[in-house]
């Protein structure tokens, strides 16, 4: 325990409504599979029990985007790809996140060419990149863990709570 | 004109007992308990994660030798080499006649896909694949790593040709010592 007065969350318990609204979300994302390569490999190898990310609640993969509210681009994003996978964002209901996987998803990686998109960035808004090709399972569930913290710190700005001490976001 | 391979067969109708899906079930529900007391294979990744092996190929990094000086000397080849073009080199005099060095030195960690081909050019040993691979990024411009960032992730490896102390002694006998003054054409 320290003498930050910032750290007083990590032994009170208060909430805001936003703050349990965040940590329900937080602890229940649903990816959207939007497995495109053979980063989706390494995208399923952590799904399963070796990995299991259900021990970070986003183990419910959903196909359909209108249930789902983490988009996972895993693999590279041709330019004909590119309108399916911006419908496929705008169908997932708000508030919504997007990690894009690897070095393709994250910047064209070695597709330096006229037929890939360098980059989801260009078409959707992306929160996380995880580098690597394909990223290891445990990189994507640092990838997963970097969007929960980012969630929970926007739900802390949106009602105007003083960011964290970074020793109580290490501990988290 | 024959027919070549025998066409399977559907299976015979199935009994009574087969019907009711009991022993399909009960099947199943038995491979379920078999499982609970097999060994976990979980991995607790955040708590405990793999030894990694010897070679491993996470992100690059750049080194130093023993001396404290960076071993790149800008020649550009693994700039050459990268398939992605992660790499981008700019070459500066360091004043001592003899070598350059990198003045910038990016890699590019989202376009970095970790073959080894850099580390395997690299006539100085200068840039090593570390076996760092649970980096993650909020934005493209930190994921640019620049030269102070890869030498502080390389760290110092022992340089065992000690190029730089035949370098700069006077010579043996062999070829002369090379002008030390900056600036001279050769």
């Amino acid at each position: 325990m320290s003498d930050d007065p910032r750290d007083m969350e990590s032994w009170i318990l208060t909430t805001k409504i936003a703050d349990y609204v965040a940590w329900g979300r937080k602890n229940s994302l649903w990816p959207m599979p939007m497995g495109l390569a053979c980063c989706a490999i390494e995208l399923m190898a952590m799904v399963a029990p070796r990995y299991d990310v259900a021990r970070f609640g986003a183990e419910a993969l959903r196909f359909s985007p209108r249930q789902a509210d983490l988009m996972i681009v895993a693999g590279t994003v041709t330019k004909k790809m590119a309108p399916a996978v911006r419908r496929i964002f705008d169908q997932m209901p708000e508030p919504k996140w997007v990690i894009a996987m690897g070095a393709c998803a994250s910047s064209g990686g070695m597709f330096r060419t006229y037929s890939v998109t360098q980059g989801v960035d260009e078409i959707i808004p992306v929160d996380v990149y995880v580098p690597g090709c394909p990223p290891r399972p445990e990189a994507l569930i640092e990838g997963i863990m970097q969007v929960q913290r980012l969630l929970d710190e926007r739900a802390r700005e949106s009602r105007g709570a003083a960011p964290r001490s970074p020793a109580t976001v290490a501990a988290r | 004109m024959s027919v070549i391979g025998k066409p399977v067969k559907r299976p015979e109708p199935r009994g009574f007992l087969a019907n009711t899906y009991l022993p399909s079930v009960l099947k199943g529900m038995w491979i379920t308990l078999r499982h609970m007391f097999r060994r976990k294979v979980t991995m607790q990744y955040p708590e405990e994660s793999w030894r990694l092996p010897d070679g491993y190929r996470g992100l690059p990094a750049l080194v130093k030798d023993d001396n404290d000086r960076v071993k790149c000397v800008a020649c550009y080849l693994c700039q050459y080499v990268c398939p992605p073009k992660a790499i981008h080199i700019e070459a500066q005099e360091i004043g001592t006649g003899v070598e350059k060095g990198p003045r910038v030195f990016d890699i590019n960690m989202l376009r970095c896909i970790m073959c080894g081909y850099c580390e395997e050019v690299c006539p100085e040993q200068a840039i090593f694949l570390t076996p760092e691979y649970r980096t993650v990024g909020l934005n493209r411009e930190e994921m640019i790593f620049h030269k102070d960032k890869l030498l502080e992730m390389g760290g110092v490896r022992p340089d065992p040709i000690k190029k730089w102390a035949r370098l700069t002694a006077p010579a043996a006998g062999g070829n002369p010592p090379r002008p030390a003054a900056p600036g001279v054409a050769r």
